[in-house]
């Protein structure tokens, strides 16, 4: 089953590029959504009792971490799938086939980074996942989208290329310490202890420079604000939500390591001070922004800040921060696909040209309303439960600066986004607008109602399975397993 | 077996000179061939038995880093018509004196290092950290979108460099993920080069600064 979940991804890729037709090319990505979903939630519940899935000799192992990241990937790329072909019939001018593939391409290598327990493969799939989804950013082959791409792959590829250096230095620390080096990661946990001080420390800091860079934590994000906006709405979704998080497991991977030996103090410094400089940047930088796509960039620079927030304030802010990658990949599905859909009906991303989307596309406008609400932390949807959790979590455990700081700037950023969302929503459209032909339908709605209703349920109750897989994850991630 | 390979690395690390200090993008990527060819044979000096998994892997560092790469490099810039002129930012004269001072001040931070006993007399983990800066000092003092690509290369050659101190480490088939996704990259970044050269009738990066806040 695990050899599954990356060999059928691949098999579709194949099957977009054979086949001809620019037409029916999009139906493959719902059906593939599909069939993913169904490969991956049995193999995800099969196993519950704690045997582990494991294949390629200990390389690949599905464990509770793994289970909650391969989850949530499922379910949004299954739910993004299903918007595609809506969209790209919109787009019939563009060719789509590399766009197709790509996806197809990108969720094999983020599926491989989810299984990955060999530090060293994990470095290639993320720098596979990079390399995939350049092309999705370029989709619209104008000088921006250019721009947005030449950055995300320089930024991205020299991030990357340091993450490797780190591994280097992960492996070099059992040499250090006359082990036998390696990069398998449940070896490297297992002897974490003896391994050499100085090492670790270098190969934590290289590793979160270069994976830092692929999730965007401020002040590795420059590339975010410009991919996300030139991108098309369902690849912000993809990469807000999957591309992010996958760097997020990666960087938790090495916080296993350090936290088995004696760096999990410098490492949770670390995770704390980047997590609060990330929602403060994006604090600054979504006031007064005129371009709403770019707003939700820097909206997913403060959730990935919120995410290794969590991590670093440890106890039950660790369980917080699993759910929020749920809540926020959930949440910004939900924006990026309404976002997509106004920027449609509008022929422009900035507020002085768009206003009056309750009027001019009453279901996306009030959907991209919601989702605000929602991504800000409004009860009573998801996002509010998790960040609750760490607020409340920092607070119980006495981290009052950190606590206060995080819930000032999230107020800061409510009130930031608030203007421009209002903007885009309230008033009258202009005649401009009018003219534009385009008209909602059930494929560019239904997904969004989907992701909607997903932040609506979490925001109620978390259901019992994944909760127990939640906890137990966020046991691993306290070493007590 | 590592001692043998000091001289081959101080032919490493004039070759970043030779990278950072000729005018001619040409001879940057002749330059950055040869020293990925180098960096591809130093197993054969490493390992005592390499087998034919390690000389296959050999074959295919050298090959790609060596001829493929550089080949569709140059191929990339005919086609694009880019100018033949490095264009720096930094003068040449500049970015060999950036070099110079990157690479004494990454011998004496060796020296500083907790290198294992077996390790500590080494050029390679110097050698490595210098290669590592001369890619950065490439890649930030570089306008042409093709030099970046060049600079990324060396950058990824100093890594690279730091491997070999790791025997077990990296089985085969992680290194052939690594080199592929290597070849990857610079086969996407070459699309997207032909790209900003049709887009703007040149390939300079200066003209990508229509982002911003």
């Amino acid at each position: 089953m695990v050899y599954a979940l990356i060999l059928f991804p691949l098999a579709m890729a194949a099957a977009s590029v054979a086949l001809p037709s620019n037409r029916w090319r999009p139906w493959l990505l719902p059906l593939g959504g599909l069939v993913y979903l169904g490969i991956a939630l049995p193999t995800i519940s099969s196993s519950e009792a704690g045997s582990a899935v494991t294949g390629f000799g200990g390389w690949l192992l599905l464990d509770a971490l793994g289970k909650v990241v391969l989850g949530f990937l499922a379910v949004l790329f299954c739910t993004c799938s299903l918007y595609v072909p809506a969209y790209l019939a919109a787009r019939a001018d563009r060719p789509n086939r590399v766009f197709c593939a790509t996806m197809f391409v990108s969720l094999a290598t983020m599926t491989l980074v989810t299984l990955s327990h060999h530090l060293g493969l994990t470095w290639v799939a993320m720098e596979a996942t990079t390399l995939a989804t350049a092309p999705w950013i370029y989709f619209n082959h104008n000088p921006r989208s250019l721009e947005a791409t030449w950055k995300y792959l320089m930024i991205g590829s020299v991030g990357i290329a340091l993450a490797l250096l780190g591994s280097f230095f992960l492996a070099y620390a059992s040499v250090k310490a006359g082990l036998e080096s390696t990069l398998l990661f449940d070896q490297l946990v297992r002897e974490a202890p003896q391994l050499s001080g100085p090492w670790l420390h270098a190969a934590f800091v290289l590793l979160v420079i270069g994976y830092g860079t692929k999730m965007g934590l401020a002040p590795l994000h420059s590339w975010k604000p410009d991919a996300y906006g030139e991108a098309p709405g369902v690849v912000g979704a993809l990469l807000a939500g999957g591309v992010t998080t996958v760097a997020f497991l990666a960087i938790l991977r090495v916080y296993q390591i350090c936290r088995a030996g004696a760096e999990a103090e410098f490492a949770r410094k670390v995770f704390i001070v980047m997590g609060l400089l990330s929602i403060a940047v994006a604090a600054v930088f979504v006031a007064r922004q005129r371009d709403f796509k770019r707003m939700l960039a820097y909206s997913s620079v403060e959730h990935v800040g919120i995410l290794v927030l969590g991590i670093g304030i440890g106890g039950a802010a660790v369980y917080g921060a699993l759910l929020h990658v749920l809540n926020n990949g959930f949440t910004k599905g939900v924006l990026f696909l309404s976002a997509g859909n106004i920027h449609r009906a509008y022929g422009s991303k900035r507020t002085d040209d768009v206003s009056g989307a309750l009027r001019r596309v009453p279901f996306s406008g009030a959907l991209f309303l919601a989702g605000f609400l929602a991504i800000t932390g409004s009860p009573p949807f998801g996002p509010f439960v998790s960040e609750f959790t760490i607020a409340d979590a920092a607070f119980g455990s006495g981290q009052v600066l950190a606590g206060g700081l995080f819930l000032a700037f999230l107020g800061i950023v409510f009130v930031g986004m608030g203007a421009t969302v209002l903007a885009v929503v309230q008033g009258v459209p202009s005649a401009r607008a009018d003219e534009n032909g385009y008209r909602e339908n059930a494929g560019t709605i239904v997904p969004v109602l989907l992701f909607m209703a997903f932040v609506a349920v979490l925001g109620v109750c978390v259901p019992a399975p994944l909760n127990s897989l939640l906890r137990q994850a966020a046991a691993l991630l306290e070493g007590q397993s | 077996m590592l001692q043998f390979l000091d001289p081959l690395l101080i032919v490493v690390l004039a070759l970043n000179f030779v990278a950072l200090g000729v005018s001619r993008i040409r001879a940057v990527i002749h330059a950055v061939a040869f020293q990925g060819m180098v960096l591809g044979f130093f197993p054969l000096f490493v390992h005592h038995d390499l087998g034919l998994r390690g000389l296959l892997l050999i074959f295919a560092t050298v090959g790609l880093k060596g001829f493929v790469i550089p080949r569709y490099l140059l191929d990339a810039m005919r086609e694009a018509e880019i100018q033949h002129e490095v264009s720096p930012i930094v003068g040449f004269a500049s970015s060999l004196l950036l070099g110079a001072l990157g690479t004494g001040l990454a011998l004496l931070f060796s020296n500083t290092l907790p290198l294992a006993a077996e390790h500590a007399d080494l050029l390679l983990v110097p050698a490595s950290f210098a290669t590592v800066w001369t890619g950065f000092l490439m890649l930030t003092t570089r306008k042409k979108a093709i030099m970046q690509v060049l600079g990324y290369l060396v950058l990824e050659n100093g890594v690279f460099l730091f491997g070999f101190l790791l025997l077990e480490a990296m089985p085969a088939l992680v290194e052939v993920g690594v080199l592929l996704d290597l070849f990857t990259g610079v086969f996407v970044m070459g699309i997207i080069i032909h790209h900003i050269s049709r887009e703007f009738s040149s390939t300079s990066t200066e003209h990508l600064t229509e982002l911003k806040e």
